[in-house]
């Protein structure tokens, strides 16, 4: 640049003299502030990742992968998992979504999570020995999240699993279309090399042994139990567990389910069977639900998905009585409050099996000698701040305990766990979450943020995808991924786009150079509100003075 | 157009710069050592539009000229708040003389710098609407006429603002100002007066005319480099909302230009030789209403009986429209 730094030399009638001897900062009545705001994503995210500033690292391209999978990480050790299982509540609150369509958090989340496995990239060094041993029950998300995170703080974590492999409902009861098995053994081996040592076919019965033998205990032993409802049927009725169906899958050990097959229930378990069953050879799958599309459990993108490859659906529906290959079915309706009630109209439905996917309950036969645990509604009561249960030193989180069911849910309650028991075993009082303030849509100026559409993965097509287990949806590539991080605008957080420091019509913003944002001159502002209103991402506030 | 194309990194070309672009890609004055060639300290009011334009035309003016660059002032806003005696805001060497001779003083520089052999240092003049399209016009128009080697800018805020807001024969139809009060069956300026000063540098047939606005830094950047890379007369016309004699918000100054555009209400062009060459299009249309109620100027357009007088609006961005193909498709 060729910028003229000396003193302005003026006209013949004026002497040296410079306006800046002249502060206009006195004129103002509102000063700009720059602010760090939450975005709606982060804040929806249950894992608690800090979505934009991994963003913000993938945006540079090859130098910031790491660095983005890194800052991911240390949320969630299970990115390449949860980029393909996630249902990312995170996008459903994304702020692009009113511009045009939300960023494709989950499709780069997934990117790096692929990219960290191809590349060897191993997670954080934990801390320093503790020397506190700590027991993790389960190993499903809620548990190796809790288990990577106190590992992490320094503590010695031993995890049991009763089942012959680690991952809980990750590997027995999520389709391996959704979630190939090598990703996730991948990734929980990359825990296990931090030190966290998983014992298999290894079932806790009782909670005084386990206490006896360690420091605190961390119950996830998730919901993996069929919930049952009575339904008449007949000696020649096929009835089995929708859960059990996709475990038997998952182990290598694909049922017979005939040609026809009915599921009965309406959420992610009901549609994952009914998935299954086409890819098991069942020409019809129908799944019977008693009430609305608009009240389904089940995420709206599995269940287009599974339209997609030939699933159907009989809304306002339940199973009354089931007699051999003959399902009776009644006709409901909705009253005013959205309750279904039978209208007494039946009709028949043939299906050679029945699959049974109406809630899933947690197995607590390892509370018996814990009576001071107490279970509310099938799940373990546990203090909301701390997750510490009836008994001191034993905690609870993931689908055993209050809350959403979800994997990405578990995880974030997993971390949580973790961080209460650090602090219990310090004997510390673990503070309440702080509440943040959200960086809403309407502080954004949305002009500058060029119409940018999102980079769909490509869909196996769906002829393709009932044939097998093969996973459904491919990976972005990595240029597609920087494009599509791209398109978060940064919500509430200074991405350092120069509008500030260019449309200041006093000259009064400094520019302090790469990574280290702006600073604004009081002594000339005259807090005319441009730089607020021209801010892309909502990064200023404007703050009445007080003099 | 001349505007730069700039890849999308999470912002595109809208924004005045962004982390990720390279050095080449990167706007004046996105740079942390631009020129500033108008500097803190000046009288302008808050949020004005005309204080950041002439900052973003002289910056690229002095990079383009290579720091050489001389520029002659008519009187105007922009004169006053950025002189109060014995001070300056301006860095370049910089001259006022009358309210209606800046053209002929800068046409009287370049002619003077061309006998010493001088045609490296370059010469730029600048006023209002006022020292323009009204009392400097006959020395704009000279200049032009003999093609003096001499790039003029006319920050065009539609009336004499710092005396008190008075209408000027840039001051639009139905706009409320001292002189044109908002009283009687049709209030504000008439419809039917005023003129283009765009369409009047391009009748004269010099090098180069273009408009722009303070809503797009790029192409008003670009406009600049593509003025200072010819020779001869230049015509640069900036529209820049003034909140004090508008009425509006002193942050909406921004906004106001780009509404301006998106309307069709102010046509940002390109001519060389008196030849329409390229028009920016619009692209996310608004109605005429989005620029004309934040301006307290029109607000009896919208009272009852103001409908008649927005249709209007309504026909002349139309027409703005349609003779510059504003959203494109038509050849």
């Amino acid at each position: 640049m060729s910028g003229h730094d000396s003193p302005p030399t003026v006209g013949v009638s004026t002497g040296p003299a410079t306006s800046l001897a002249y502060h206009t900062g006195t004129w103002r009545t509102e000063r700009p502030v720059y602010v760090d705001l939450a975005p709606p994503c982060s804040l929806a995210c249950p894992s608690g990742e800090d979505i934009r500033g991994w963003l913000g690292s993938t945006q540079e391209g090859e130098v910031g992968f790491e660095k983005a999978w890194r800052r991911l990480v240390a949320a969630n050790p299970l990115p390449a998992v949860m980029g393909r299982i996630c249902y990312h509540p995170c996008q459903t609150a994304c702020n692009r979504g009113d511009v045009d369509e939300e960023v494709g958090i989950n499709a780069v989340e997934r990117f790096l999570g692929d990219t960290a496995l191809a590349r060897g990239w191993a997670l954080p060094a934990p801390a320093a020995q503790s020397g506190r041993r700590v027991l993790v029950v389960g190993s499903g998300p809620a548990g190796l999240s809790a288990a990577y995170h106190l590992r992490q703080l320094g503590h010695a974590v031993t995890v049991r699993e009763a089942a012959a492999e680690p991952g809980g409902m990750m590997r027995y009861g999520i389709p391996a279309y959704r979630l190939p098995r090598d990703v996730l053994a991948a990734e929980i081996r990359r825990i296990e090399a931090t030190g966290v040592r998983i014992e298999c076919s290894t079932a806790v019965t009782s909670l005084d042994h386990a206490q006896a033998e360690f420091d605190a205990v961390v119950l996830t032993v998730g919901a993996g139990v069929a919930h049952h409802v009575d339904i008449p049927a007949g000696a020649a009725s096929h009835i089995v567990d929708a859960i059990d169906v996709l475990r038997d899958v998952a182990s290598g050990h694909p049922p017979l389910l005939g040609r026809r097959v009915a599921v009965y229930g309406g959420g992610n378990t009901a549609i994952d069977a009914a998935r299954t069953a086409r890819r098991l050879g069942a020409s019809d799958a129908v799944v019977v639900y008693r009430r609305t599309r608009e009240q389904m459990p089940a995420h709206p993108t599995e269940l287009a998905d599974a339209v997609g490859e030939g699933v159907r659906v009989q809304w306002l529906s339940t199973i009354s009585a089931v007699d051999g290959p003959r399902v009776t079915i009644e006709r409901m309706e909705l009253d005013a409050d959205g309750r279904p009630h039978g209208t007494g109209e039946y009709e028949e439905l043939d299906a050679d099996t029945v699959l049974l996917a109406v809630g899933q309950d947690a197995d607590l036969s390892l509370l018996s000698d814990a009576p001071d645990v107490t279970v509310v509604d099938g799940v373990v009561r546990v203090d909301p701040v701390s997750l510490m249960t009836g008994r001191d030193g034993v905690f609870a989180a993931g689908d055993v305990s209050p809350g959403s069911r979800t994997a990405t849910y578990a995880i974030g309650r997993g971390a949580r766990a973790a961080k209460a028991v650090d602090a219990w075993l310090a004997s510390r009082v673990l503070p309440a979450e702080p509440v943040a303030r959200e960086a809403s849509a309407d502080r954004l100026n949305a002009w500058y943020y060029s119409d940018a559409p999102k980079q769909h993965r490509s869909e196996l097509e769906a002829a393709r995808r009932v044939t097998g287990f093969e996973e459904v949806l491919t990976g972005l590539d990595a240029e597609h991924a920087v494009f599509e991080a791209r398109r978060c605008m940064s919500c509430g957080s200074c991405f350092e786009c120069d509008n500030c420091y260019g449309m200041c019509p006093d000259d009064a913003i400094r520019k302090l150079g790469p990574g280290m944002r702006y600073e604004i001159d009081y002594d000339y502002c005259k807090g005319c509100g441009i730089c607020a209103a021209e801010c892309p991402c909502g990064a200023i506030d404007m703050v009445p003075e007080v003099r | 157009m001349t505007t730069v194309h700039i890849p999308f990194l999470q912002t595109g070309t809208l924004a005045v710069g962004g982390r990720l672009l390279t050095e080449e890609e990167r706007s004046v004055q996105s740079h942390a050592d631009r020129p500033s060639s108008l500097t803190k300290g000046h009288r302008a009011c808050q949020g004005c539009a005309e204080a950041l334009a002439a900052r973003w035309v002289m910056d690229t003016a002095v990079e383009a000229a290579g720091g050489k660059l001389i520029v002659a002032n008519a009187t105007g806003c922009l004169e006053v708040f950025s002189t109060l005696y014995p001070e300056s805001a301006w860095k370049p060497p910089w001259i006022h003389s009358l309210f209606a001779n800046a053209a002929a003083v800068a046409t009287g520089i370049a002619a003077s710098l061309h006998a010493q052999g001088r045609d490296d240092v370059r010469v730029l003049a600048q006023g209002g609407d006022g020292g323009t399209v009204d009392i400097g016009l006959a020395a704009v128009s000279g200049m032009f006429e003999r093609n003096d080697d001499v790039l003029y800018v006319c920050y065009d805020n539609q009336g004499y603002m710092n005396t008190g807001v008075q209408r000027s024969s840039a001051t639009p139809a139905t706009a409320r100002t001292a002189t044109t009060p908002a009283v009687g069956r049709h209030p504000g300026q008439a419809f039917g007066q005023g003129k283009s000063m765009v369409k009047i540098a391009m009748a004269h047939e010099i090098p180069y005319v273009a408009s722009a606005t303070p809503a797009d830094l790029r192409d008003l950047e670009a406009k600049v480099r593509t003025a200072m890379s010819i020779r001869g007369a230049r015509y640069l016309h900036v529209l820049v909302p003034c909140p004090l004699g508008w009425g509006s918000a002193s942050s909406a100054s921004i906004a106001l230009a780009r509404a301006a555009v998106q309307s069709g209400i102010f046509p940002v062009i390109e001519a060389r030789a008196g030849e329409l060459t390229d028009v920016q299009r619009i692209r996310e249309r608004v109605d005429v209403s989005a620029y004309l109620e934040p301006q307290a100027r029109f607000a009896h357009l919208f009272t009852p009986g103001g409908e008649d007088a927005l249709d209007r609006w309504r026909a002349l961005a139309e027409a703005n429209i349609r003779r510059y193909d504003l959203l494109g498709g038509a050849s």
